[in-house]
């Protein structure tokens, strides 16, 4: 069954839009046939979700955003973040896709490494963003939002770090919405022969929302010997509807990736990670940790196939629902025939914290190869109510008591976040979302 | 500072509906300790649970008060705050929750905002605790509870108690699993807080313990109240004799509540 569907932006629309940002043909191109696409493809199908009446089409395209590129000028909120302007190294900030500040260090630039909006590497870094932009991590095609996010894109960053190089510090990127404004981000990130990076982004919300919708989609290269640390904070507002997909195609022989991703938004989410463990003796390691709240429906999925031999792919995903907030949280671990000696491990943990409150956890390992090893665990549950009496034995309130339950049902997630940074800022979310 | 006081009148208790106090009375005041014995099944540890405020016990009717003012009017966590402490016989795991992070913020608890322990007065007064305790240092950093051994939750539970310093502590067979040289260590931490400002009630149905910890007040429960008290002299005739001579006196048949 397909339903009638409009969008805010017609082809004229979008191929105005793109020759004002001087964009090259192919790019253009890529809008004008997606936009037609998102017209027949269906939604995406997230396990145990209905999504269908779900609002990812209806927005304004004014970003209603004008940039100084003085810090100054930045929101309290992204302030607040990213610390004082002397501190600041290594960061992009974003509203509504238009880049409000950034601040590079200097041996980034002599060291070859590209840190820019995904705009300026469409003019400078042309042949590069073609290589890899919705290539082999995620195609325009797959269904109607990455259809409508190859067309609308109009935010985000563009990451190369060439062979051999090391960022040290790592690469910040803010992204904030405000409004009513539909953001479409994208990141890519490419780690050439035996680089390593880190990158960190928080999405969140400024001012009011209402009735928004982000899109967003990162890819993520990573060659031989390469390793990428993708540490992540989404915290949009309740009045956002996001579609969030994060991929990683690990192609490289040896090639390691860490994604760390606290998913906190408030509004209604559908979340898919993915990681594809290309090369001999590749590994991924996935750590998520979420906070429901509200009326907010949210879907986290997280896949990890493995296509090359001697591969190791982990999962590690805890969840807290509070209200009469849902998630499921869907982990699966696929190994392809061939990928001999491969092990894939998965645990989903679901707190509940109250009565309307509902929480699904399911593992799924698909496995066509004989000589692999594999696990899974998930436990969905409510806090203990011996473990209130004790701690409520000791002079502690009910209220502490179960916000030092709740942050140790998440410390084994949060500790071992490979980013400090990321470390912090998920506390203070926690912090703030728990109570 | 007046002295400490834990009076319990009449009180009856049931489990689903299942009565297991039916009429248990005493007094406790600062400066003394009392030994609840008796054997098993005869509702010591429903006393104990009771009193802290276990969900799961239902008190019917009786009185309760600390220090005047009424127990049961209180929530679990006041009445800790008011000076009660319970050392479990079987205390709760808590993942991700250090025990240092956790006893401090228990005696932060009934401080007022401000007037929080600082970190080094915290930190001394541990090291010190634990060293009493003959606590390894890993402690501080394992998750509460997590993985100890059935010792090691009883000697946490007498860190606790050390590092609260309660009004009234009543302890729930804190000398089961623990061998002849950890019991004389945990009786030695109690002994530690004997003064006019701490009363204790100390549940256990072995005498050995109160070789190490000297009882003021000895008293025998059987079908879920006391039914004979004494000195010290009469946990020595317990461990002479057992209990059936009680049971002959008073013409008790079954002591039990009739749980088993």
């Amino acid at each position: 069954m397909t339903t009638e569907i409009t969008f805010p932006v017609n082809q004229q629309d979008l191929a105005s839009f793109s020759k004002d940002q001087q964009e090259p043909k192919w790019f253009a191109d890529l809008r004008l046939s997606s936009l037609e696409k998102a017209l027949t493809l269906n939604l995406p199908k997230p396990e145990k979700t209905n999504i269908t009446k779900w609002s990812f089409t209806d927005f304004d395209t004014d970003p209603k955003t004008s940039a100084t590129g003085n810090f100054a000028d930045l929101s309290d909120s992204v302030k607040t973040l990213v610390g004082e302007e002397t501190n600041v190294q290594n960061l992009i900030t974003q509203k509504n896709g238009v880049t409000t500040f950034s601040a590079l260090n200097a041996d980034l630039d002599s060291k070859g490494v590209i840190f820019t909006d995904l705009k300026t590497a469409l003019s400078k870094h042309e042949d590069l963003v073609k290589k890899y932009y919705m290539q082999d991590a995620v195609s325009a095609d797959e269904h109607r939002l990455t259809a409508l996010h190859a067309a609308l894109v109009n935010g985000g960053t563009f990451i190369y770090v060439p062979k051999n190089v090391e960022v040290t510090l790592p690469l910040q990127a803010v992204y904030s919405h405000e409004g009513s404004f539909g953001l479409f981000n994208h990141v890519v990130i490419v780690a050439e022969e035996n680089s390593s990076v880190t990158y960190v982004e928080n999405y969140l919300s400024e001012g009011t929302s209402a009735g928004a919708s982000v899109n967003i989609i990162a890819e993520v290269y990573v060659e031989n010997g390469a390793t990428v640390r993708y540490g992540a904070v989404d915290n949009l507002s309740d009045a956002v509807t996001t579609y969030v997909n994060r991929r990683g195609q690990v192609n490289g022989r040896d090639a390691k990736i860490y994604w760390a991703l606290g998913q906190m938004n408030d509004g209604n989410t559908v979340s898919e990670n993915s990681t594809y463990l290309m090369g001999e003796g590749s590994q991924a390691d996935t750590k998520t940790v979420s906070i429901g709240r509200g009326k907010q429906s949210q879907n986290f999925t997280t896949n990890v196939v493995h296509f090359g031999k001697n591969t190791d792919g982990q999962i590690l995903k805890h969840g807290v629902m509070k209200d009469a907030a849902t998630a499921i949280f869907n982990g699966v671990s696929k190994i392809e025939h061939g990928a001999t000696k491969s092990n894939s491990e998965q645990t989903e943990r679901v707190l509940m914290l109250s009565e309307k409150a509902r929480g699904d956890a399911n593992p799924i390992l698909l496995i066509d190869e004989d000589d692999v090893t594999a696990g899974h665990a998930a436990s969905v549950g409510k806090i203990d109510p011996m473990q209130m009496f004790y701690l409520m034995s000791r002079g502690l309130s009910k209220r502490e008591s179960e916000r030092l339950i709740i942050h140790g049902f998440l410390a084994p997630v949060v500790n071992a976040l490979p980013i400090d940074s990321v470390k912090e800022q998920l506390y203070d979310v926690i912090e703030r979302k728990v109570y | 500072m007046t002295k400490p006081n834990l009076t319990v009148k009449d009180l009856h208790v049931s489990i689903e509906e299942k009565e297991i106090l039916k009429g248990f009375g005493i007094e406790v005041n600062g400066g003394e300790i009392h030994a609840i014995m008796g054997p098993n099944g005869t509702g010591k540890s429903t006393l104990a649970s009771a009193l802290m405020g276990h969900p799961k016990y239902e008190v019917t009717s009786g009185e309760a008060t600390l220090g005047g003012e009424n127990l049961f009017d209180m929530d679990v966590d006041e009445r800790a705050r008011a000076g009660l402490f319970l050392a479990m016989q079987y205390p709760s795991e808590v993942s991700g929750v250090t025990n240092a992070d956790f006893i401090r913020s228990a005696m932060n608890a009934g401080r007022e905002e401000g007037d929080e322990v600082s970190l080094m007065k915290f930190i001394r007064g541990m090291d010190a605790k634990m060293k009493t305790l003959e606590i390894d240092e890993s402690f501080q950093q394992r998750y509460l509870n997590e993985g100890f051994s059935g010792g090691e939750k009883k000697r946490n539970e007498i860190l606790q108690l050390l590092m609260l310093e309660p009004k009234i502590a009543i302890l729930d067979e804190i000398d089961s699993g623990l061998d002849i040289d950890a019991l004389k260590v945990v009786a030695e931490g109690i002994n530690s807080l004997r003064s006019e400002d701490f009363g204790c009630m100390i549940i256990t149905h072995y005498q050995r313990l109160l070789n190490y910890i000297k009882p003021d007040f000895v008293h025998v429960m059987m079908q879920g109240r006391i039914v004979k008290s004494g000195g010290p002299e009469l946990a020595k005739k317990l461990e002479e004799n057992g209990y059936d001579w009680i049971k002959q006196e008073l013409g008790i048949e079954d002591e039990t509540v009739g749980q088993q």
